[in-house]
């Protein structure tokens, strides 16, 4: 407890049992780090996610042995996808009783090892404070990710007293990240971006890791170039600015899409080139040069080969090369620049993001519109995974890095409501959304019980479409609408479910009432309202790149269809 | 292509799992996997031999070079090199077949280490192509039992991988 106290760790998110009962007896006796017991080590571990990627702090996770870590190793998962440093301490059995199928055991080490930066099994208390410092280290540096301590309970056994010294640094021989860029990959780079015609920026969740949109902005208007971000990256560029053409990918723009399809230069920069953005490899970016800007040397030319490379912090590289942009007074080809520019705003009046308004269903989307207008576009959003959160990327452009908080990579339903409580405690005084579909909610609801022992006001925005809306939707595309198992029969009345938490609840069913209900809901400043909004139970996310399809061959609403063709 | 990797590990209970798991889980071949301490009590020397398109080769040591507990790693297949495996078989022989036999690994400069009335225990060193060479020109079914180490392999010269 001392070493997390001076670690400068403000919370953990936990749940005691037996291999971690000595851990929780030191927290009853301080209050320097405080405790947020959840209801599901699930819960912890988005809680703590939540957390790490609003602060850029890690997250910090204390759960018991056995099923204690067995229930965290989704969360864990889901952080190792998206990059979030966090520490995991799991309780162990004793030393002696490894490996004798003692109660509540389970391999840690071993059951995690695929889903973590890097893990330690502590086995003498001597090396207590060192591993964990290690672990802060490894966790926070380089590509973060999620480092996991199992430390067996004699380990930690009060009776064992040894004189404790906070390591102030560490190094490792085995773990250097290189984050300086080489400067004459930098210099190639910078040749290559002034002689584009049809240059693209591609950036992702690596510039919010880095905190490096300041940068990003100054390098982007500096040369007039549109750039795009992932489902990651969102907000590290402003999404209301106009070189932003939207996010990419499977459900990216239509301009977002068809500008990477023809563009001659490409700029990818902490950005994975992941297949929900690339789509079909031998499609992608046909007439493209590269250049990656990664930290991760592995995730360069992983999926699509680059022509100029460059292992390096995104800060560091992007600091530099602006300073060699603004040392030189060579400049993009502004003719072709312009008619660049005029080839995507064509793109852009496909308004590929339309869709049917009614007076009697509500649309999903226009919840979103609504919930940006009410929160003045300011506000942290939390989302699950499905049809709403595709429709909370596209309808809720964020203007700043790390408020736009969701599981891409894995794509872990039951994220989005503790991630939102991670959030709150961190900034009680924000406004913060978990936007949700009544399939995920389910998987976490309860942590309501939570939000409740801790006061945290979060606003739950159901788009409550009765049905794994995405499956559905693949269902309708693929499988000729067999709609096997997509119908969530059978839920509960969630105003009802919030009240009974303590909470307060809402239904919404009339498309009029939308407005009102999320203004007199986020006018309640203290407490938690779960706004049950009940959608069209039919709406499709558009526009979408199937599977085996290059960028330039996306599926557009009926609207955009018909605007595509005109 | 073929590749031989050489790589320094920290001498950790789990270094080897690490290296193991990344290769099934991404599913990567393994041809053959040596691992032993070296004269640094803290690091051991592991010996890999994998094969794959060029892009699989860079994935593959991209990946290993980013477990923590690898601390320096070397793609030796492009480097002057030399390369050896050993190898025991035990064989069955009885009557003529005991000359046979020795004559036989005489030629591959093999050495019996154990002799019983039924049985020889022979061992054999060279590179890959040499030890199946040697196992070919045994009567198959005379063969009770192969034990092979793997292929170890150290770059000639000044350029090598030490701490
Ligand atoms: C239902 C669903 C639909 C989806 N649809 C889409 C879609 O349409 N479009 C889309 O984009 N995504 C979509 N995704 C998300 C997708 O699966 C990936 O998670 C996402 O595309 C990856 O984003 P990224 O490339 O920014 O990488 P991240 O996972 O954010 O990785 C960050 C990269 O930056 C690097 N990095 C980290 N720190 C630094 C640093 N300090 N300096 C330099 N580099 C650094 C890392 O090495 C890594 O390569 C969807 C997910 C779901 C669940
Ligand atoms: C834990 C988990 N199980 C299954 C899936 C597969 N899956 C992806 S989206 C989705 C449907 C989500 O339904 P809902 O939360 O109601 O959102 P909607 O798509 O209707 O907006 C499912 C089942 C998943 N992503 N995570
Ligand atoms: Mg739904």
């Amino acid at each position: 407890m001392q070493f997390l106290k001076d670690e400068g760790v403000e919370y953990i998110f936990g749940y005691p049992g037996g291999a971690v009962l000595h851990i929780y007896d030191e927290i009853y006796s301080q209050d320097d780090v405080k405790h947020i017991l959840v209801r599901h080590e699930q819960g912890a571990t988005h809680m703590a996610d939540g957390y790490a990627r609003a602060t850029g702090k890690p997250g910090v996770v204390l759960v018991t042995s056995g099923p204690g870590a067995t229930n965290a190793v989704t969360g864990i998962a889901t952080a190792h996808m998206d990059s979030v440093p966090m520490v995991v301490i799991t309780g162990q059995v004793p030393t002696h009783a490894i490996g004798s199928d003692a109660f509540q055991e389970v391999d840690c080490v071993g059951i995690t090892r695929p889903c973590v930066k890097h893990n330690f099994l502590v086995k003498d208390v001597h090396d207590l404070a060192e591993t964990l410092k290690k672990a802060f280290y490894v966790a926070t540096t380089g590509r973060p990710g999620p480092v996991v301590v199992d430390i067996p309970k004699d380990v930690t056994a009060p009776n064992v007293r040894i004189p404790y010294e906070y390591p102030a640094s560490v190094t490792m021989r085995s773990y250097n990240p290189v984050v300086r860029g080489h400067p004459r990959q930098m210099k190639k780079a910078l040749d290559l971006i002034l002689s584009a015609k049809r240059p693209m920026i591609y950036t992702g969740g690596g510039v919010v890791l880095d905190n490096a949109s300041d940068e990003l902005v100054r390098f982007t208007r500096t040369l007039g170039y549109p750039i795009t971000n992932t489902l990651m990256g969102l907000g590290a560029y402003p999404g209301t600015d106009p070189q932003f053409v939207g996010m990419l990918g499977m459900h990216g723009t239509y301009e977002a899409n068809m500008a990477m399809h023809n563009c001659d230069v490409l700029i990818g920069i902490g950005a994975r080139f992941d297949d929900r953005v690339v789509g079909e490899v031998s499609k992608f970016c046909p007439h493209a040069r590269i250049v990656h800007i990664d930290i991760d040397p592995a995730s360069i030319s992983k999926t699509v080969k680059v022509q100029v490379p460059i292992v390096g912090s995104v800060l560091n590289v992007l600091r530099e090369i602006n300073g060699m942009l603004e040392g030189t007074n060579r400049r993009p080809d502004a003719q072709a620049l312009s008619e660049w520019w005029d080839r995507i705003n064509r793109w852009k009046s496909v308004d590929c993001l339309s869709y049917d308004h009614s007076d009697t269903l509500i649309k999903p989307q226009s919840v979103l519109q609504k919930l940006h207008e009410v929160t003045g576009g300011d506000a942290y959003v939390t989302s699950d995974v499905g049809q709403h959160q595709m429709w909370a990327a596209q309808f809720y452009p964020f203007d700043k890095p790390r408020r736009w908080i969701n599981s891409g990579g894995l794509g872990t339903m039951g994220f989005g409501l503790p991630a939102a409580l991670g959030v709150q405690l961190a900034y009680p005084d924000a406004q913060v959304a978990c936007v949700t579909g009544e399939g995920s909610i389910i998987m976490c609801i309860q942590e309501l019980s939570t939000a409740k022992q801790y006061d945290l006001p979060i606003k739950v925005i159901n788009l409550n479409n009765r049905y794994l809306g995405m499956v559905r939707q693949w269902q309708e595309f693929m499988y000729e609408n067999r709609e096997s198992h997509s119908y969530l029969d059978s839920l509960p009345d969630f105003a009802a479910l919030a009240e009974s938490f303590g909470h307060v609840g809402m239904k919404i069913e009339n498309p009029g009432d939308v407005d009102g209900a999320l203004r007199e809901a986020f006018a309640m400043k203290d407490r938690l309202v779960f706004m049950d909004f009940i959608t069209d139970p039919a709406e499709n996310v558009y526009p979408m790149m199937m599977a085996g399809k290059g960028q330039n061959e996306m599926v557009l609403s009926a609207h955009s269809r018909q605007r595509e063709l005109a | 292509m073929r590749h031989i990797i050489s790589m320094l590990l920290e001498n950790e209970p789990g270094a080897l799992s690490r290296v193991a798991g990344l290769f099934s889980a991404r599913a990567y071949n393994i041809e053959s996997l040596s691992v032993a301490p070296t004269e640094d009590a803290s690091a051991s020397r592991m010996t890999l031999v994998t094969s794959g398109s060029d892009e699989i080769i860079e994935q593959i040591t991209k990946q290993l070079h980013k477990l923590i507990d690898v601390v320096k790693l070397l793609d030796i297949t492009g480097d002057a090199h030399v390369e050896r495996e050993i190898m025991l078989v035990k064989v069955r022989v009885a009557g003529s077949a005991r000359e046979e036999v020795k004559r036989i690994a005489d030629i591959f400069r093999g050495r019996i280490l154990d002799v019983t009335q039924s049985t020889y225990i022979i061992e054999v060193t060279g590179d890959g192509a040499k030890l199946d060479a040697f196992i070919g020109a045994l009567d198959h079914k005379s063969i009770l039992e192969v034990v092979r180490s793997g292929a170890l392999a150290i770059v000639r010269g000044e350029r090598g991988l030490r701490l």
